[in-house]
């Protein structure tokens, strides 16, 4: 007991010490940032002052409690043109860490990864390939994994070759007012749970906004994933993912896609611009072996989004064809209408919407096409994500 | 302070002319010592000549790392001794070291470029990289990492210019990390057994036990052995310290240890899940019988940051390795190309 109090008061009186070690650009930076960022204790900050940090290796954080600070994401560039190792930019592996005001820019494979990072912040933060969308470029900006309490907010990324915004794995999550475009995936929500992205803007991506369940993973999607309140325009970038990927199968034109996970809300989008569909509800169309894994999505619910001009140019196989047998577009509403009334898909949204009546495994070309009404009671609206306040205090 | 209070008990050690050992206090107190001799692993460290209860080892197969030599000690303090594990490293008490040496011939004399320590704390294990001088009498600390100019040539007698990482010691953990803990890797009996080393260690008093039946693994470049012995020994060293389910790469579900029996765990048929640009074309880690329908071996193959498997430590590609794995994948009966 004593020797808790003794910690608890330790913690308590961290704060104070609390220091911040300053970094500016200049020679040796990947020597005095990477320095930095092993000497920061909990509660310190690594301030990054303005302008450009050429960057040979990856950098990477390991202590709790550690503020990640730059000048600004227009100012504050850490540049891995020139990397030559590591998987991503920046690292980080610790807990209750907050990443502001800064770009990571070039790098050769992910921009910043948080892996089993609880309690990560990513705030104002850009990740950006300078290039534009290209088969070479990294393939996520952002990249939370196996985390719990996870916020981006205010958080911009481009030309990523997978997901510009990707959660994997993890659980509590909220994704707002942030942008994504020319990216393969804009956001991509991927075996989690309890999952809000709302208020981005989401456009010029082959896929907007992506919400999947994945099957041999160590973990699971939980499902509770509400999309609501984004602008997911103009989502017309061809598909440059690496082939095996499971994004590469995105057809270009892709707003809102679900896969296989249960309980999504998507309500009070606006959904324009997107020439194979602004929302597609799926069944996971691969062989699998794992075998507690469910293809099929569950209760999914579609209500009050705005679409705009969607459906004329389905890039799926046979699209081209259906439009043009449908008076040149396709509804903006796609379900490949697998699993049937056991999806409880509902839709309240005033567009029509076309099933496709596949049978699981079944290919494309079996498909039944027809227009179906899926109407239905409004679902309870899911509880909002309480993220720990400390985590709302350091992204104000 | 610790440190400097060793520093001057081993420079009374040498005034009075006693056998210098190791200085304990510099491996278990906390802190950075500044210099590779601020520890005494080596009586003289021109030479690396080892002091006291240091034991040379090395490993059936070895971790590739640029075709770099690695001179590997164990420091064990005076009093204790490794427990002995079936499957597990070596459980090694607090205050134990493991020493690496990286570095190439030069006119066929061991010209060291680095070397990382492993110190067990009371707090865990503690990596830490020292970078040698250019005249070889002492190595600095470089905790952010480096990067060497390096000239060698391989094996197979090509030349190579390459740029040659001292990792960071958070990248330390990427390798060395097992549930957020470091550990040590290639100090496991199924490594060590071999060359009568376990039998050495056991008869200076550094093992407390040997079973006869304890395990080892395929010498990765043993052409007599079974090729699937030898493929899965080199996979498990290069990247099974990762690719566990309490590793760094536990969120992709390719498990390349050893015991994995699971087939679309081992990368069977198995899809990429976060791979990116790395999956190349190919839709699977591993198709039976196809390498060049492998991501597995496309990654292995590249040295770019944003596909090359190990993500660190390797800016070559290991030729004869990727020859191994190459024919075991090819060697795999076809499975009716089932997907």
């Amino acid at each position: 007991m004593l020797r808790n109090l003794a910690f608890a008061a330790l913690f308590v009186a961290a704060p104070a010490l609390a220091k911040d070690l300053v970094v500016e650009a200049g020679p040796k930076a990947q020597e005095r940032l990477q320095s930095a960022l092993l000497d920061a204790r909990p509660g310190d900050t690594v301030r990054i002052g303005a302008g450009r940090f050429e960057l040979t290796d990856g950098l990477s954080l390991d202590v709790n409690g550690v503020t990640v600070r730059g000048a600004g994401p227009g100012s504050t560039v850490l540049s891995f043109k020139g990397q030559l190792g590591a998987g991503e930019g920046l690292l980080v592996t610790s807990d209750d860490v907050v990443l502001r005001d800064f770009a990571v820019e070039d790098s050769k494979g992910d921009g910043i990864k948080s892996k089993g990072a609880d309690r990560i912040v990513y705030k104002n933060v850009r990740v950006e390939w300078t290039g534009g969308p290209k088969a070479t470029n990294g393939a996520y900006g952002v990249y939370p994994v196996e985390s719990e309490d996870v916020l981006i907010d205010g958080v911009t990324v481009i030309g990523a070759s997978d997901a510009g915004i990707y959660v994997g794995q993890s659980s509590r999550i909220i994704v707002r007012n942030s942008v994504a475009k020319y990216n393969v995936a804009g956001i991509e929500i991927e075996n989690s749970g309890y999952a809000e992205v709302h208020g981005n803007q989401v456009s010029h991506n082959t896929g907007g906004i992506l919400v999947f369940d994945l099957p041999a993973l160590p973990r699971r999607g939980a499902g509770r994933v509400a999309v609501w309140g984004n602008s997911v325009v103009d989502n017309d970038t061809p598909n440059f993912a690496p082939k095996g990927n499971i994004v590469a199968s995105v057809p270009t034109g892709t707003g809102v896609l679900i896969m296989a996970q249960d309980m999504v809300q998507v309500g009070n989008n606006m959904l324009s611009g997107n020439g194979t569909a602004n929302i597609m509800v799926v069944a996971y169309r691969q062989p699998f072996d794992d075998k507690g894994y469910d293809p099929i999505p569950h209760d999914i619910y579609i209500s009050v989004n705005k679409h705009g001009r969607a459906g004329f140019a389905p890039a799926m196989p046979g699209g081209p064809l259906l439009a043009a047998a449908m008076g040149g577009a396709i509804p903006p509403i796609l379900w490949d209408g697998t699993g049937g009334s056991e999806v409880r898909l509902v839709v309240n949204d005033n567009v029509p919407v076309l099933g496709l009546g596949l049978a699981l495994g079944a290919s494309l070309e079996t498909a039944r096409p027809a227009e179906v009404k899926l109407s239905g009671p409004i679902a309870a609206p899911l509880a909002p994500i309480a993220l720990p306040p400390a985590m709302e205090a350091a992204a104000r | 302070m610790k440190a400097l209070f060793g520093a001057a008990a081993l420079f009374a050690a040498a005034l009075l002319g006693r056998p210098v050992g190791v200085n304990d206090a510099a491996i278990t107190a906390d802190g950075y010592p500044a210099h590779l001799s601020d520890y005494a692993f080596f009586t003289d460290l021109a030479s690396r000549a080892p002091a006291q209860r240091l034991f040379r080892y090395d490993l059936e197969t070895p971790l590739f790392s640029d075709y770099a030599e690695k001179e590997r000690y164990l420091y064990l303090p005076a009093g204790t001794r490794a427990r002995y594990d079936p499957d597990k490293a070596l459980d090694l008490p607090i205050g134990a070291a493991l020493i690496k040496t990286f570095g190439y011939r030069v006119d066929g004399a061991f010209k060291p470029l680095e070397t990382r320590v492993l110190l067990h704390r009371a707090g865990g294990w503690t990596p830490i990289p020292y970078v040698w001088n250019a005249a070889g009498t002492d190595a600095d600390i470089r905790r952010a990492g480096t990067r060497i100019p390096v000239t060698f040539t391989d094996p197979a007698g090509e030349r190579h210019a390459i740029s040659y990482a001292v990792p960071n010691q958070n990248q330390c953990k990427d390798c060395h990390g097992l549930a957020g803990q470091v550990t040590p890797i290639g100090i496991k009996a199924r490594y060590l057994n071999h060359g009568g080393q376990l039998e050495k260690m056991l008869a200076a008093g550094m093992l407390d036990r040997l079973p006869v039946d304890a395990p080892r693994v395929a010498r990765w470049d043993d052409h007599a052995a079974p090729l699937d012995g030898r493929a899965r020994a080199w996979l498990e060293i290069n990247c099974a310290h990762c690719h566990n389910p309490q590793g760094a790469a536990s969120n992709s579900g390719l498990f390349l240890d050893l015991a994995r029996t699971d087939p679309e765990q081992r990368g069977l048929f198995k899809r990429p899940t976060a791979a990116g640009r790395g999956a190349g074309t190919r839709d699977f880690d591993i198709v039976p019988g196809d390498p060049d329908a492998s991501i597995l071996l496309y990654r292995l193959q590249s040295t770019d940051p944003g596909i090359a498997m190990p993500e660190l430590g390797r800016a070559t590609v290991h030729k004869e390795g990727v020859a191994l794995v190459r024919a075991w994948i090819a060697g795999m009966p076809k499975s009716g190309a089932k997907r």
